[in-house]
């Protein structure tokens, strides 16, 4: 009994000291916590970029290590984009950005609705279309690189269908494109924008290009559609319920009501996608290298060629900083508007 | 034995085998109470205790033709110094652009493997040399009696100012034109001892009219494209005004060059239309199984033609115009400032720079050894005819492989052959080399 009542007595005591203790030790927990991650992000990430930002603007052109700052800064950068083959990357980029998108974009959301359909299995075939984001770019290239070879790949397969036999009887040419090793590169924006007459090269869309940005969105349109169906888990019954008690079809659902409320889903979709593009080389690396007379270059594979092969540090440096410029441009503002929402 | 003595036993082990840096030795010597005379004495003791340690060997040779034969490098160096635990630190990738790239990474940071291979001349100067890398093995070159072992080209190669900096193992030719007999003979060409740039536009011409592509190509290689550029460099201007080009001295948008693009152009009217897509050793292929009718390549696409018992189908010829030529691709190692063993990777230099080594090592590599003291009976038909081409003909330094020109060079070659295989425009081709060639300064 006396024990008893000597803790129930006791416990206030006992319970306040530590509580004070304990508020201003959790008070500098967080911080001890933060700061060897925000140490090593300072000087891993934030110190490497101004290194790397230090290089591009240096005369470092060898193996031997020149940290001298170029006469004029920005030379390196006058270098870099008069060169030939770095406004092709810069084109590739562009192209492959914009219909990488267009198609992940589209696939994932028609995936996305046909799945909310509550089609049988669905779960069986959420799993099936979101196992490519799984695998590895270097898996997709090289597997995509066997199928778009023009003489082993689909282009057998067409033939072995009897496709080819079936054109023939319509007086038309064999489907054998020549997907990566295409040379072709379709249009030219200099034809219809005389200011641009500056820019030594086509800018058009590189026939090789479009094959990579099929098997770019194969990979990751399940993704796309796993956001989507996310979103539209998010979208309550009750607005469906009430469209169709208005007589809405299925087709005026979507395009009403459903996908425009999807809208800060495409939005994420987009951005992360995006950076994704636009830092590319892995998947283009395995699967077409730098391709039939550059089409399917792009900035990262330069960085390669120019810092390893060459020992062009400062222009690796400078085209890795371009690279980052691209990717932030696209990030900033939605990391901006991320951050006003918090 | 008291604690003591076995902790310095044990240090004077560490010193010896490398485990143990200099700064880490007089540490642990003063805790033991030694002075600093008394360490540095401890240290030589270390050092030429009996060849013990490791030796870290860094190399691109990881496919099934070249890991046997960096093994036998390796055999031979086991055979006199077995106690060495030899570290092979190859990384794989075709013409070693990754391994490069994990070179340069590692002698940036300051730790250098034990030895590493390059090619001898530019690649070996601007990469290596130039920026301190290297030790100079002027020694070596004397006590071996390399000066004479090896043919002039190839000790000017490895010298700088005087000094020379590397070892050759082995040399390929890199202006190897490969045929497939029965192909041909379908289209009836007959090809003999050489073949000119018009007797070849004639064969192709024959064979192009049987349906078959003339040429094939592999330019996912980057280096394939400007390796066919450069032979057609020698057969257009001659192997004396070849090197004239690299130095300077001949412009790069003059006559010589230019019939060379515009010969390389017609070429390319016969090759196969999905070079871009395939590795140089796809190319070889296509002509092994009859898909094609000639390749042009270095003689490495020999351990292809062995490798799938082609011997009796696939002939061999100098390219086209350039009989006469023997194009260098030579492997050789170097020795790193600073290297962590650097007595065991001199005996290394010493081991594959001797006759004996070099020939168990060239045929496995599909080379001829550097030496010209070497004895070829037991190498192959091709091998004994390309060693008595390095004998006699014109030897010559490839810039696709980077011994003629600079890195920054030979990456702006490959560049410009590569845009050339689609555009065949040899006025923009001539300009970026022209350009290029003024950046070098």
């Amino acid at each position: 009994m006396a024990t008893l009542t000597t803790t129930v007595r006791d416990t206030p005591v006992a319970q306040d000291a530590p509580r004070a203790g304990r508020f201003s030790f959790s008070r500098l927990l967080a911080p001890a916590l933060l700061t060897p991650s925000f140490l090593a992000i300072v000087v891993f990430v934030y110190g490497f970029i101004g290194f790397t930002l230090w290089v591009s603007m240096s005369n470092w052109r060898t193996n031997r290590r020149d940290l001298s700052l170029h006469d004029p800064l920005y030379g390196v950068y006058q270098d870099l984009l008069n060169q030939a083959r770095f406004q092709i990357d810069l084109r590739n980029t562009f192209v492959f950005t914009m219909i990488f998108l267009l198609l992940a974009v589209a696939m994932g959301l028609s995936l996305a609705i046909l799945l909310d359909r509550h089609v049988p299995a669905s779960g069986f075939f959420r799993s099936i279309f979101l196992f490519p984001y799984a695998l590895s770019f270097i898996t997709t290239g090289v597997a995509w690189r066997w199928l778009f070879n023009p003489t082993t790949g689909i282009n057998t397969l067409v033939d072995q269908l009897g496709i080819n036999s079936v054109l023939g009887w319509f007086g038309l040419g064999p489907f054998a494109p020549g997907w990566i090793t295409d040379p072709t590169v379709h249009g030219d924006l200099r034809n219809w924008l005389p200011f641009l007459d500056g820019v030594k090269v086509q800018l058009g869309i590189p026939a090789a290009m479009v094959a990579v940005t099929i098997a770019a969105a194969w990979q990751l349109s399940g993704f796309a559609m796993a956001m989507y169906l996310a979103g539209m888990g998010m979208i309550s019954n009750e607005v469906r319920e009430a469209a169709s008690l208005d007589g809405a079809s299925p087709w005026r659902l979507y395009r009403d009501i459903i996908i425009p409320l999807l809208k800060p889903i495409t939005v994420s979709i987009l951005i992360i996608l995006g950076h994704v593009s636009l830092k590319i080389f892995d998947l283009i690396y395995a699967m077409s290298g730098k391709g039939p007379g550059f089409a399917t270059d792009v900035p990262g594979i330069f960085v390669f060629d120019k810092m390893f092969g060459a020992q062009q540090y400062n222009l690796g440096a400078a085209a890795s900083i371009v690279m980052l410029f691209l990717v932030s441009v696209v990030i900033v503002p939605y990391l901006a508007r991320q951050l006003k929402d918090l | 034995m008291t604690s003591q003595n076995r902790e310095l036993s044990d240090l004077i082990a560490g010193i010896g085998s490398g485990r143990v840096t200099r700064r880490d030795a007089l540490k642990r010597g003063a805790a033991l109470g030694l002075s600093v005379p008394a360490l540095s004495m401890a240290m030589k003791l270390g050092e030429t205790a009996a060849q013990s340690g490791s030796l870290e060997i860094f190399s691109w040779w990881t496919s099934p033709g070249e890991a046997p034969a960096l093994q036998s490098l390796f055999d031979s160096y086991a055979e006199l110094y077995p106690d060495v635990e030899i570290v092979n630190a190859a990384i794989a990738g075709g013409g070693g652009g990754p391994a490069q790239a994990v070179l340069q990474t590692r002698l940036q940071g300051g730790n250098p493997p034990d030895s590493w291979q390059t090619h001898i001349g530019r690649e070996l100067f601007d990469g290596y040399v130039n920026a301190g890398f290297t030790e100079a093995i002027n020694d070596l070159y004397e006590s071996e009696g390399w000066l004479e072992a090896f043919p002039p080209a190839l000790v000017e190669g490895v010298t700088v100012d005087g000094n020379q900096y590397a070892v050759g193992v082995g040399v390929h030719r890199g202006n190897g034109y490969w045929y497939n007999r029965e192909v041909l003979a379908n289209a009836g060409v007959e090809v003999g001892e050489t073949l000119s740039f018009d007797e070849f536009v004639a064969a192709a011409d024959a064979v192009a009219a049987t349906g078959v592509p003339a040429v094939a190509l592999g330019s996912a290689d980057g280096f394939v494209a400007a390796q066919y550029f450069e032979n057609e460099l020698i057969s257009a201007v001659g192997p004396e005004n070849y090197p004239k080009y690299f130095s300077g001295e001949l412009a790069w948008d003059d006559d010589g060059a230019r019939a060379a693009a515009a010969n390389f152009a017609k070429a390319l009217e016969y090759v196969n239309e999905d070079h871009s897509a395939l590795p140089w050793s796809d190319a070889v292929a296509m002509v092994i199984e009859g898909r094609a009718a000639f390749n042009s390549m270095g003689d490495w696409a020999y351990g292809e033609v062995v490798a799938k018992g082609a011997q009796d189908v696939v002939g061999w010829v100098s390219h086209p115009g350039t009989a006469g030529s023997f194009v260098l691709v030579v492997d050789c190692f170097t020795l790193p400032v600073g290297a962590p063993n650097a007595e065991n990777a001199a005996n290394w230099l010493k081991v594959i720079g001797s006759k004996s080594a070099q020939e168990a090592f060239n045929p496995l590599k599909g080379s001829i050894p550097a030496r010209l003291d070497a004895d070829l009976s037991g190498f192959s038909e091709y091998h004994q005819w390309s060693g008595a081409s390095f004998a006699a003909d014109a030897l010559l330094h490839s810039a696709a492989h980077g011994q003629a020109a600079s890195p920054a060079f030979k990456q702006a070659l490959y560049d410009a052959a590569l845009a050339f295989l689609v555009s065949k425009d040899v006025d923009t081709f001539a300009m970026t080399l022209v350009d290029a060639q003024s950046s070098e300064g």
